[in-house]
């Protein structure tokens, strides 16, 4: 049919998939990032928490003695694992914003659009990471500040953000998922409080996996929190060491996010109802 | 902003939009209960009805946000299950919501709409100049859009539904909340792009002036169904000399004015109302 044809050229006009679904993404992400940009009051609140624990948890809980952490201090043990509990705690309520746009109509005009829906994901999900990287920034400024061995390099430092942006986008595109099964900010709330204390306390954040009863070790090795903090704690801290090695922790990561995003991607679309 | 009249439209014998015993249930309700309905190229067609009369929720199907249950509908000649992709490129959409992204300017929102709608860069700039200045908002390109007035917000999104060139402009009570003069604004531009262009408008509404003034033709939901359907001067005809738009909703809808419109839909105009000051 005639109509069809020329629908095909101006598909391929618009460049390949590839490009488009670059394209997209970074579309939504570019616009987050903006608006960050333009109000960053934002990611100085967010400064607070990770501050508190550090400062006053920390610096309590090095007297205790009680932690085995190697051959690092608690502090410094503690510390990747309060990036990692920073990163998840805002990530996850990344779905109360989704659901802001559903309420608004911002999010209809995106799904009416003929952008990929995974791009339409990832840009959020790439967004959380951006935020995700102000939150390292800060941390890695603490960490100077109270003379905790952090490795000032390069390498170091940019698998740092990649895990960063990684786990990041793994707990804001799950918070995605559960946006679109629950669809009101007054459920999700209830389940997003639920949900953020048992996976940080469920990982090796703040002390190590021996340290647990068997039970708990066996879910906290299900979290992708443990990973994250895992291949953190190798990457930021001098003498640290990756338990489970960054190959592990990385494929975890990855293959954790590609099926969030997957199933994200599917379901994005019921959240219009 | 020049949506070309494509040269597509006369071979194709096949209408705007074409339902056929469309049906959508929520649960026990039957929001949309096997209508059939079909809208020309280059008409103007008023879906008129009382709150959860099922207005919004055939929009919604006919621009991919929600699925079916049963019947089929084609929109541009394509299938909204099984082509959503091709309907999207086609279609262009303002929700009942205000749905311009305060925290990004006008310039701002037109660009994100632009690539995501696939217009190559270089096209990028004149198209959305073009389209600011079809819709008289030129000199605001650069402010924030929670700093619009309800009408400029309005208009800003009717840009943003046509800067892709559909061929369907689909409305969900283009006009709720507007002052008349914004209203009347949004009419002026509404029928400049049926008659410069031949644009093909879907709109919801609960305003019988906007239904007699814009509306070529007029369906009135009830409950579900189509209880009426023609042209404002035909259905005014239908009930009797004299008669009005409003005779003929009530007519058509009677006895539902106290009832119908879920909490969410009220809350939902509510909002609208409330951003529009």
């Amino acid at each position: 049919m005639f109509a069809k044809q020329e629908e095909r050229s101006t598909a391929s006009d618009k460049g390949s998939a590839v490009a488009r679904f670059c394209k997209h993404t970074l579309a939504v992400a570019e616009v987050e990032l903006i608006k960050l940009l333009r109000d960053p009051t934002e990611l100085f609140t967010r400064a607070v928490q990770p501050v508190l624990w550090i400062v006053i948890f920390g610096q309590v809980f090095s007297r205790a003695r009680g932690v085995p952490t190697g051959n690092i201090s608690y502090l410094a043990f503690m510390t990747p694992g309060i990036l990692a509990q920073s990163v998840l705690f805002s990530a996850i309520f990344y779905g109360i914003a989704v659901i802001w746009e559903r309420d608004l109509g911002i999010l209809h005009k995106m799904l009416v659009s003929p952008a990929y829906r995974a791009a339409l994901v990832l840009g959020k999900a790439l967004s959380s990471g951006l935020r995700g990287i102000s939150q390292t920034i800060i941390i890695y400024l603490i960490a100077l500040v109270m003379h905790i061995p952090v490795r000032l390099e390069f390498l170091a430092i940019t698998e740092v953000l990649f895990a960063v942006v990684l786990g990041s986008a793994i707990f804001s595109t799950f918070s995605l998922i559960i946006a679109c099964v629950v669809k009101t900010r007054e459920r999700f709330m209830g389940i997003g409080q639920v949900m953020t204390m048992p996976l940080f306390f469920a990982s090796n954040a703040i002390y190590p996996l021996e340290l647990m009863p068997r039970w708990l070790r066996v879910i906290a090795l299900g979290n992708p929190l443990t990973y994250l903090v895992d291949a953190l704690r190798g990457l930021m801290i001098t003498g640290g060491v990756t338990t489970s090695g960054y190959a592990v922790d990385f494929a975890v990561l990855a293959v954790v996010f590609l099926a969030m995003l997957a199933t994200a991607s599917r379901i994005y679309q019921t959240l219009a109802k | 902003m020049r949506p070309e009249k494509s040269a597509t439209e006369e071979t194709r014998a096949e209408s705007a939009v074409a339902l056929e015993s469309l049906t959508r249930r929520f649960g026990d309700i039957t929001a949309v209960d096997s209508i059939s309905l079909e809208i020309s190229y280059g008409e103007i067609f008023g879906l008129l009805g009382p709150n959860g009369a099922g207005k919004s929720t055939t929009i919604k199907i006919l621009t991919t946000l929600l699925e079916k249950n049963s019947g089929s509908a084609r929109v541009a000649g394509f299938d909204v299950a099984e082509e959503p992709s091709e309907v999207r490129n086609q279609i262009g959409y303002v929700p009942q919501a205000l749905s311009a992204d305060g925290g990004l300017t006008a310039w701002e929102n037109l660009t994100l709409t632009a690539k995501l709608y696939d217009i190559p860069a270089r096209e990028r700039a004149p198209r959305i100049n073009d389209t600011l200045g079809f819709i008289g908002l030129a000199e605001f390109a650069d402010r924030l859009v929670k700093t619009f007035s309800g009408g400029m917000i309005r208009r800003l999104e009717l840009a943003m539904a046509m800067l892709h060139r559909p061929r369907i402009l689909f409305l969900d009570e283009p006009t709720i909340g507007l002052d008349p003069v914004a209203k009347r604004a949004m009419w002026e531009k509404l029928l400049e792009l049926k008659k410069g262009y031949g644009m093909t408008i879907l709109l919801t509404t609960h305003d019988m002036d906007e239904a007699d003034l814009l509306c070529d033709r007029l369906a009135i939901m009830h409950k579900g169904r189509i209880t009426a359907s023609g042209t404002p001067a035909g259905l005014k005809a239908s009930v009797g000399e004299g008669a009005t738009l409003e005779d003929v909703f009530a007519r058509y809808s009677k006895g539902v004015m106290t009832e119908g419109g879920s909490y969410r839909d009220v809350r939902q105009a509510r909002r609208t109302l409330n951003r529009l000051g």
